[in-house]
């Protein structure tokens, strides 16, 4: 065969693969379609990886084979975490894949010096910044998530100023490499500035903005591919990395929506740090609580139940007994639904995950936009660690930080039941008004052991 | 601007415009999948770094690729592994008597 004919049944593979990748997203619009969107996209990426194999230009295949094997042994522990570890596995595995992108861009930049075009250099140079950016950034990400890091912003005065010089610096020196190629000091010095600006750009956001944050990191890392994709001139990059990075952006925008802010105001908005003054003037209001005893028996007389998980639900680990309250109540004839905010937990559909994990069927799990109206013909409403998703201050105190963010009107339902650790605001900071209304009881404990008490409860009974 | 630019952005523009059409699709309850899936799906990137690595043309690219072989394919073989574990816990009522 000659190298001709070769390179267009590699070109085919390609074009092949591109089509189970379309094909692999399409599937997922619904559960009972979604494996075989796994499939399509396994069998898309085994056809591109293999028929890379074949590609005349490679000579040596010990590093490919070395490598492919670390690989595999690094991503197969990473594919197998349990699934509240999901959103800083995510994290993780978009820092690979922006390193990758960088890494590619960086190398294709000291092969080709010599005859690199200065709109060659400019497309090298993007990518580079994007994808060492989204690698530090997707990095201190996952740090936060993984609370090696700590989760609140971390802000200073005159922080904005000073990360957008290190961004301006980064472009800069692009500049100058388009300018003249040939000044290749230039080029690591960069790479680091656009590093540096990767970490600048995570640190001052706080925990809750999580979802936002690694949905754009997520787009970066798409932009950063297909960009790469332009450097190679190889269309099934340009391709994946253009569905990877529309997918994330779509993904940012609906967290954007979800809590009524733009992009800027997540990424510069430093949310924490506002409240922290305001927390402070409230006065003392009395707030009703209960027993598991007194839960119990509420939850036991209701027809209809609306559980709201949030992240407190995920770091108590509680959603397994949430499954066993689910399981005593249905079997009591209670209708028990779950109602799910857009950026409750720590990434898109994290609790939706969670739940899932617990074996709760999906058809339980409901939108927003579904539940809230049913609400006021639901007759408990069940919190378990969501705060700021529930906050009515949203849509009537004017001068809430979070005001007009659409929440789930749980305050409409007869009974509001609370599981919390305390009193203590959450990690933003706002006081929620729903623990002081008549209808409310706050259920005090940790959420796994208060749900558990309750399910021991029912099942006495 | 080379020819091969416009032909590259032609295929990025079309690419985007039906990864919109096709992701804003995807239900909610399937976010997180989505995430995990498009992640395997761009680390196909462990194309351009197979051949960086093979190429053999400096030592610096060499290790350079390597290391892009390792991310990238680790991202690809645990992101399509995830999702896969992921979509199994989706059950509806129906097929979880069953």
């Amino acid at each position: 065969m000659t190298e001709l004919a070769l390179q267009q049944y590699l070109d085919f593979a390609y074009i092949v693969a591109v089509v189970l990748f379309i094909l692999s997203l399409k599937l997922l619009s619904s559960p009972v379609s979604a494996r075989w969107g796994i499939l399509a996209g396994e069998i898309g990426a085994a056809l591109a990886v293999i028929a890379t194999l074949f590609n005349p230009e490679l000579v040596q295949y010990k590093w490919i084979i070395i490598s492919l094997v670390i690989g595999a042994g690094v991503g197969v522990p990473l594919g197998m975490v349990h699934m509240t570890a999901v959103p800083q596995r995510t994290a993780l595995s978009h820092a690979f894949g922006a390193m990758s992108a960088a890494i590619i861009g960086i190398s294709e930049y000291y092969v080709g010096t010599r005859q690199v075009t200065r709109f060659e250099m400019g497309e090298i140079s993007l990518e580079v910044i994007i994808g060492s950016l989204t690698f530090t950034g997707s990095l201190i990400a996952a740090g936060k998530l993984q609370e090696v890091l700590p989760q609140r912003p971390i802000v200073y005065r005159g922080q904005n100023i000073v990360s957008l010089s290190i961004l301006a610096g980064a472009l800069g020196l692009a500049v100058a490499l388009v300018v003249n190629p040939a000044n290749t000091i230039l080029f690591p010095i960069m790479v680091l500035v656009a590093l540096i600006f990767g970490v600048m750009l995570v640190t001052p956001i706080g925990g809750a903005d999580m979802p936002t944050v690694i949905s754009l990191l997520n787009s970066y890392a798409g932009f950063s591919a297909a960009l790469l994709g332009f450097v190679l001139n190889s269309k099934v990059l340009v391709v994946a990395g253009a569905l990877d990075g529309s997918s994330g952006f779509i993904l940012s925008v609906i967290m954007c929506k979800a809590m009524n802010r733009s992009f800027t105001n997540v990424m510069f908005g430093a949310f924490g740090q506002v409240q922290a003054s305001a927390a402070g003037v409230k006065e003392e209001r009395v707030v009703r609580s209960a027993t598991p005893e007194e839960a119990a028996a509420i939850l036991a007389a209701a027809n209809k139940v609306v559980v709201v998980p949030g992240y407190g639900m995920a770091v108590a680990q509680a959603q397994h007994k949430v499954r066993e309250l689910y399981d005593q109540l249905t079997k009591k004839g209670v209708d028990v639904r779950f109602a799910i905010h857009p950026v409750a937990g720590r990434m898109p559909g994290h609790m939706n995950v969670l739940l899932a994990e617990a074996d709760i069927p999906y058809d339980r799990l409901v939108e927003m936009d579904e539940i809230n109206g049913d609400f006021p013909q639901t007759d408990v409403a069940l919190i378990i660690g969501a705060n700021d998703v529930t906050n009515p201050a949203a849509r009537t105190d004017q001068s809430s930080p979070i005001f007009g963010m659409p929440i789930l009107d749980v305050d409409k339902a007869h009974t509001v039941m609370v599981i919390k650790r305390s009193m203590n605001p959450g990690f933003a900071g706002i006081d929620n008004p729903l623990y002081y209304l008549d209808q409310t009881l706050m259920l005090f404990g940790d959420a796994k052991q208060f749900v558990g008490s309750i399910v021991k409860e029912l099942g006495g009974h | 601007m080379p020819p091969d630019f416009i032909s590259n952005l032609y295929v990025f523009i079309l690419a985007g415009f039906v990864g919109f059409e096709v992701i804003k699709r995807v239900s909610p309850l399937l976010h997180t999948p989505l995430m995990s899936l498009t992640n395997a799906l761009d680390a196909i990137v462990v194309v351009a770094a197979i051949i960086i690595a093979g190429r053999h043309e400096t030592r610096l690219t060499t290790i350079l690729g390597a290391i892009a072989v390792a991310a990238s394919f680790s991202n690809m073989v645990g992101g399509f592994l995830i999702t896969d574990r992921m979509l199994r816990m989706f059950k509806s009522r129906g097929s979880k008597q069953s």
